[in-house]
This record gives structure tokens, sequence and C-alpha cells, in this order.
């Protein structure tokens, strides 16, 4: 378990913005009228989106949007570790995976990186830029060692790669997310033997089929519509 | 040819993302042909080829698919309707494959949303992708408006089954992989499991009849049923059957994701697809070869090892999620599970003692095994706090935390031993009993 607390700063109120409330509309259509409360962790998403971290007045008005008691929303607030209940970098806060498959592949000599870079982990920069932590597995194994940086997957990461997109985003620069190792995704690296059947991709598996086993009589075995 | 499985047996054909991941190309690929044939045959049809296939659960417990629909009650009774929801929670160590069928074919799952749910009789289902995986969840987002558009889903579609599918995402919490627990999480709790029964199939989201699947599970229903059952079960061992994804990490020269068929002894799949070990075959440690949660197995018995379900629980190790972590002679194998600990006790939700408490005090005390600082005694203390933990617990997250120890020192006992004993050679002053476990 993860012990989490609110920050001791918090600010006077929080709203969300009129591009956030589309998004807010857009989610609380997914689930029954009765059941909103679903949509309290893409809410509290939303609020961590729009102002970099979640505070304890969002999670007040998520409650109140919801009809759920604060308590509740505190609780999911607390309990998923995505949310970040503290100011963290405003132009680059990086998420290293440092879990057995990463770590094997060298995610400790990343730590190094970022200690040098950065700061130790869990704090801010002194210019608020940049902050890091490590986090959990991040599912993307096959291109361990990685991070997130902003949401975004940087995977294949050499010091030298994480070292370089460090300093793109302090010159002001987007770095693009993905492979640094010229990998597309998660193929093996220069030595691609399988998909390489062009049939697969020509339209022969579009061709009208004939399911095997089918029944003789497939309408009739129609469910009803309930 | 390279591996067993030939490309015109392949169901994920765009799985390195070469192509369009969009409907065009998904179309163009063989996705959404005959689905309006598969659902007039009816839900009884799907369910028995399912069956027959002999589709395993993808997501770790190899459960049969087809049997866990038949729990469904077959008709929707007192106004509880039914839901089917998929489990792209993927958060186990090693495991990556979900993430590149949900960027790369998203309308391969869409596909198989449509007809799990219509087998289920539900018309309505959540995807639950985790947090994280931001770029994925654009990306299905973006496919299921595809499939809306072409009236393939939605209200009044063209395969005369009212359907709705909508994503929805977690916040980083690997306990919500675990089936009530992503329900709980789904209803905007925290991500604390149930306990059963009930089971999802009686009283699953909003209390209403349930059925949770991975994502790989429900992606191949299309493709087995367009090519038939026989054409599925034709690979693998028997009650191992299909075609699987594999994602190999660690110490291999060629990380990477592949699908193939389910039995395909360890060495070929890493040797023909994944460059070999790194620094040769002599050179292979030990592997975990089903995610973080099995137990490790040594390098002596992966020679000639068929990687499914059957062979690997004779190992005393699992399938799990095929996630095969290679490790070789130069890892400290003491410290890779000491991390894996660490996992384990920051990933426990914290509602059973055993686990709460237990994952942290097996952590602490692995943390010490790793620099030998440990008593030799404390060894035998902590396989027998695993056995605690294990099985004294509402989720198998207490199984998982406690396997992972029970491997290492059930094959690398020695080098646990050798490392006390060498950390005490030099210093007079800690030999004796005075280190006592932490806590």
């Amino acid at each position: 378990m993860s012990v989490r607390r609110l920050a001791k700063d918090q600010p006077d109120s929080f709203a969300f913005n009129k591009a956030s409330m589309k998004e807010v509309e857009f989610w609380l259509a997914k689930y029954p009228e009765a059941r909103k409360q679903s949509a309290s962790i893409p809410l509290l998403w939303l609020a961590q989106k729009q102002e970099g971290w979640v505070s304890e007045p969002a999670i007040r008005v998520i409650a109140e949007m919801l009809a759920m008691p604060v308590i509740r929303v505190l609780e999911v607030a607390t309990f998923y570790t995505m949310f970040q209940l503290e100011p963290v970098g405003k132009v680059a806060f990086i998420q290293l995976c440092g879990t057995t498959p990463c770590m094997l592949r060298g995610a400790n000599d990343l730590k190094d990186v970022l200690k040098a870079k950065i700061g130790p982990k869990n704090h801010v920069s002194a210019d608020g830029k940049f902050s890091w932590e490590e986090v959990e597995c991040l599912g993307a194994c096959c291109n361990a060692p990685m991070a997130a940086i902003n949401d975004y997957y940087y995977e294949d990461l050499t010091p030298e790669s994480l070292g370089q997109i460090l300093d793109d985003f302090a010159a002001g620069k987007s770095p693009k997310p993905g492979s640094y190792d010229g990998r597309g995704a998660s193929e093996p690296k220069g030595a691609i033997h399988t998909l390489t059947d062009p049939k697969l991709y020509d339209g022969s598996y579009a061709k009208k089929i004939k399911l095997p086993n089918a029944p003789a009589k497939a309408k009739q075995a129609k469910e009803p519509a309930s | 040819m390279v591996g067993i499985l030939e490309d015109k047996d392949r169901i994920f054909t765009n799985l390195y993302g070469l192509h369009d991941w969009g409907l065009e190309g998904a179309k163009k690929r063989g996705c959404w042909n005959a689905t309006r044939d598969m659902l007039d045959a009816g839900s009884a049809w799907i369910i028995d080829n399912v069956k027959a296939s002999g589709l395993r659960g993808r997501g770790g417990a190899g459960f049969g698919t087809g049997l866990k629909w038949s729990f469904m009650p077959k008709e929707v009774k007192d106004g509880r309707p039914h839901y089917l929801v998929v489990n792209a929670d993927e958060s186990e160590p090693g495991t990556c494959k979900d993430r590149e069928i949900m960027r790369h074919d998203p309308h391969l799952l869409i596909e198989g949303c449509l007809i799990a749910s219509f087998a289920m009789q539900a018309h309505a289902c959540y995807i639950y992708i985790r947090g994280e995986y931001v770029r994925e969840r654009e990306i299905m987002e973006a496919a299921i408006k595809q499939a809306y558009e072409a009236r393939l889903i939605g209200k009044d579609n063209v395969h005369g089954w009212d359907f709705d599918l909508y994503m929805h995402h977690g916040g980083g919490a690997y306990i919500c992989g675990e089936e009530t627990a992503l329900l709980e999480s789904l209803e905007g709790k925290k991500g604390q499991p149930r306990l059963k029964p009930p089971f999802p199939a009686g009283a699953g989201l909003y209390g209403c009849p349930t059925t949770v699947n991975n994502v790989e599970s429900i992606a191949v229903v299309g493709a087995i049923l367009r090519r038939g059952a026989e054409w599925f079960a034709g690979f693998g061992r028997p009650n191992n059957t299909g075609t699987k994804l594999f994602c190999v990490s660690g110490h291999v020269n060629l990380p990477c994701n592949v699908e193939e068929a389910m039995s395909i002894p360890f060495r070929q799949l890493i040797e023909d697809h994944c460059g070999g070990i790194r620094g040769g075959w002599g050179n292979l440690k030990a592997v975990i070869p089903g995610g973080s949660s099995v137990p490790m197995i040594p390098a002596e018995q992966c020679e000639d090892l068929p990687m499914d379900f059957d062979a690997l629980r004779e190992l005393k190790s699992g399938l799990g999620t095929a996630a095969v972590i290679v490790m070789d002679k130069d890892t400290d194998l003491v410290r890779a599970i000491a991390r894996l600990s660490y996992f384990y006790k920051h990933e426990s939700c914290g509602q059973c003692t055993p686990c709460r408490e237990g994952t942290g005090w097996m952590w602490r005390v692995m943390e010490r095994m790793v620099t030998g600082e440990a008593d030799m005694r404390e060894i035998d203390t902590l396989l027998d706090v695993t056995t605690q933990v294990e099985g004294h617990t509402i989720c198998a997250l207490g199984d998982a935390a406690a396997w992972p120890i029970q491997g290492l020192f059930r094959h690398f006992r020695h080098e646990v031993e050798d490392r006390i004993t060498s950390y005490r050679a030099n210093k007079p002053h800690v030999q004796g009993a005075t280190l006592i476990a932490a806590e």
C-alpha cells in the first residue's frame, strides 16, 4: 500500500474551465444517470490535466458534481497513484518505470541521469519546470527501459537519449514520444521475420466468406432481441 | 521458416503497427468480415464454437472463455441488463500485449466486443483501460467513433443488435486488473476486490450480470469464428490450444512481442524471434515465464520446455499472460525478486491484513537478503510467511506476492545463502544471531 496525503498548501477554489467541461460531459454521457459516480476517476484526471495536480477544492467540486460524499472522492484520489496530490514539474513530469523488466535493462542508470539533471525524486526543481518519480510497471516491457513524460511513453531509453530528451524539454522543444532506438513499436529491431506475407494486406482476407460450421438455417437460429 | 506459426494463421496482422489501424485498413485485413453472419447464427452457436476452439482466457488465469460466457443467465431478467467488461488494465510486470492490440488493431477488439456482448445478451460493454495508456485510449476512442459512424455498432446498426461500447480508464492501480476490483473501480470507488460469491455473472457491474474478459481473449473471437474452431484448436497441445501473443523482455538480443502457436518450445521462441539470449544460450540463468506473479524457472528446465499452461504448471510455475522475462547470468536474481516484492507492497490495496502487512514485511526482509545482511534462519521464516500470505486473502495478489519469492528459493537458495555467508565472513561483529527480522 502506498500512503498518500493531500498537499499542505491548497488553492482557495477550483472550477473546470470551458474546454474541460466539454470533456466532463463526454464522460458523464457514458454511464447510466443513476451511476454517474462511475466518472470519478475520469473527472479527477481531467482536473489534474487542467491544473497539473489534484487539489482539495477540486475533490469537493467533483464530489458535488457526481452527488458523492466528499470522503468517497477523497478516497479515490488518494488510492490511485496516478493522481498527483502536489504540484509537479510544469514543463516535464517524468515517471520512470523502475520495475524488474525495466530494471533488468538499465532503469537504474536512468535514475542517475534524472537525479543529476533534476534532483531527488518527488521534488520539483527550483525553477518549477521539472520533477520526476519512480513508478511501477507501465506495461511497455518489450521497449524497456522507458518513462512516461507528460502522459506519453518514451521508450528504449539510454542515459544519453534520456539526457537529450530532458535538454530538449528545457530548451522549449517537445521531443517526440516513442522508441529512441529506431523502432516503430515492439517489433524485433531490424529483424522482422513475421507478418511479411503480402497476401495479408492485399485485401484477400476481405473477400466474402462462408462461415465454417455455420448452421444450415442461420436466420432461424437468431435470438429474439431483448 | 521462423517459428511455428505461418503468417496466414496470424490473427494480429498489424501487431507492429506497420499498417493502417483505422477501419479501412482493418477491413482490408479481414476484420468485420461476416460478422453479421456470426450474429445470425445465434448466441448458442457462438458460445459452442468458442468452447470448441479451446480458447482459454488470456489474462493469466487460463479459464475457458466459452465456459465463462455460458455462466451468464440465458435471459435478461428483473430489469437488470447484462454487461460485458473488457479488462484492459494491463499492469502485470512483463506484459505489454494488450497495448499493441489496442493501438494497432483496435477494430479486432471492437468486433470481438460486439460478438461477445451479443452472445451474452449484453447491449453495453465497457473497456477498462489502465490510465497510463493515454495514447492507446485516444486510438481506441477514435476507432470506436469510426465504428459508430460506419453503423457497425450503436443503435440500429448493420448487425441488428443494438450495442454501445464505452472506454473507461483507471488511475494506475495494479489491483484493478483483478476482475471484482476492476468493477469496483468502474463504479467509481477505490479498487478493492469483492468477496466471491456472488460471482460477476450473478452480480457484477451495478449489481447486474457481468462477464469480465481480457483484451486478447475478446480480440481473437472474430478470427476464431471466421476460420472455424478446429482451425484455432489445431495449434498447440490438447487443452492448450490456439495462437498466443508472447511478450519477451529482459536479457534477449531483440525484445519483442510476437504471435506464436501455443506450446512453442521456449528455446525456439527465443532464438527464432528474439535474437537469442544475450551472450548466447549458455548465458541463460532463469526465466519468469508468465509475468511477474509466477515463480521463476532455472535455465536447465528451459531447454525443451513447451510454452503453455499445463507444461509450466507441472514445473510449479505458470503461463500467466505469456510475458516472458529472461534473465542472464549477470543478473542479480535476489535483487530482481526484491524489486518485485516492492512492487507488490506498493500495489497491495490494503484490504486484507495478511497481504497489507505481509507484502511490506516480505519486501523488507528481501532487501536484507539482497545485501546479505539477513540471518540464515530468516530464509525459512520468510518462506513460512509466504505460505501464510498465500491463500489467505480475498484476491490473488497475496499469492502473486508470495510466489516469486518461493520460486527464487526453490531454485536459487544457495545463492542467497552464499551471500549471507560472505557478508558475515569479513564482519565478525555481525556473526551470531544479533540481527533479527525487521518488525
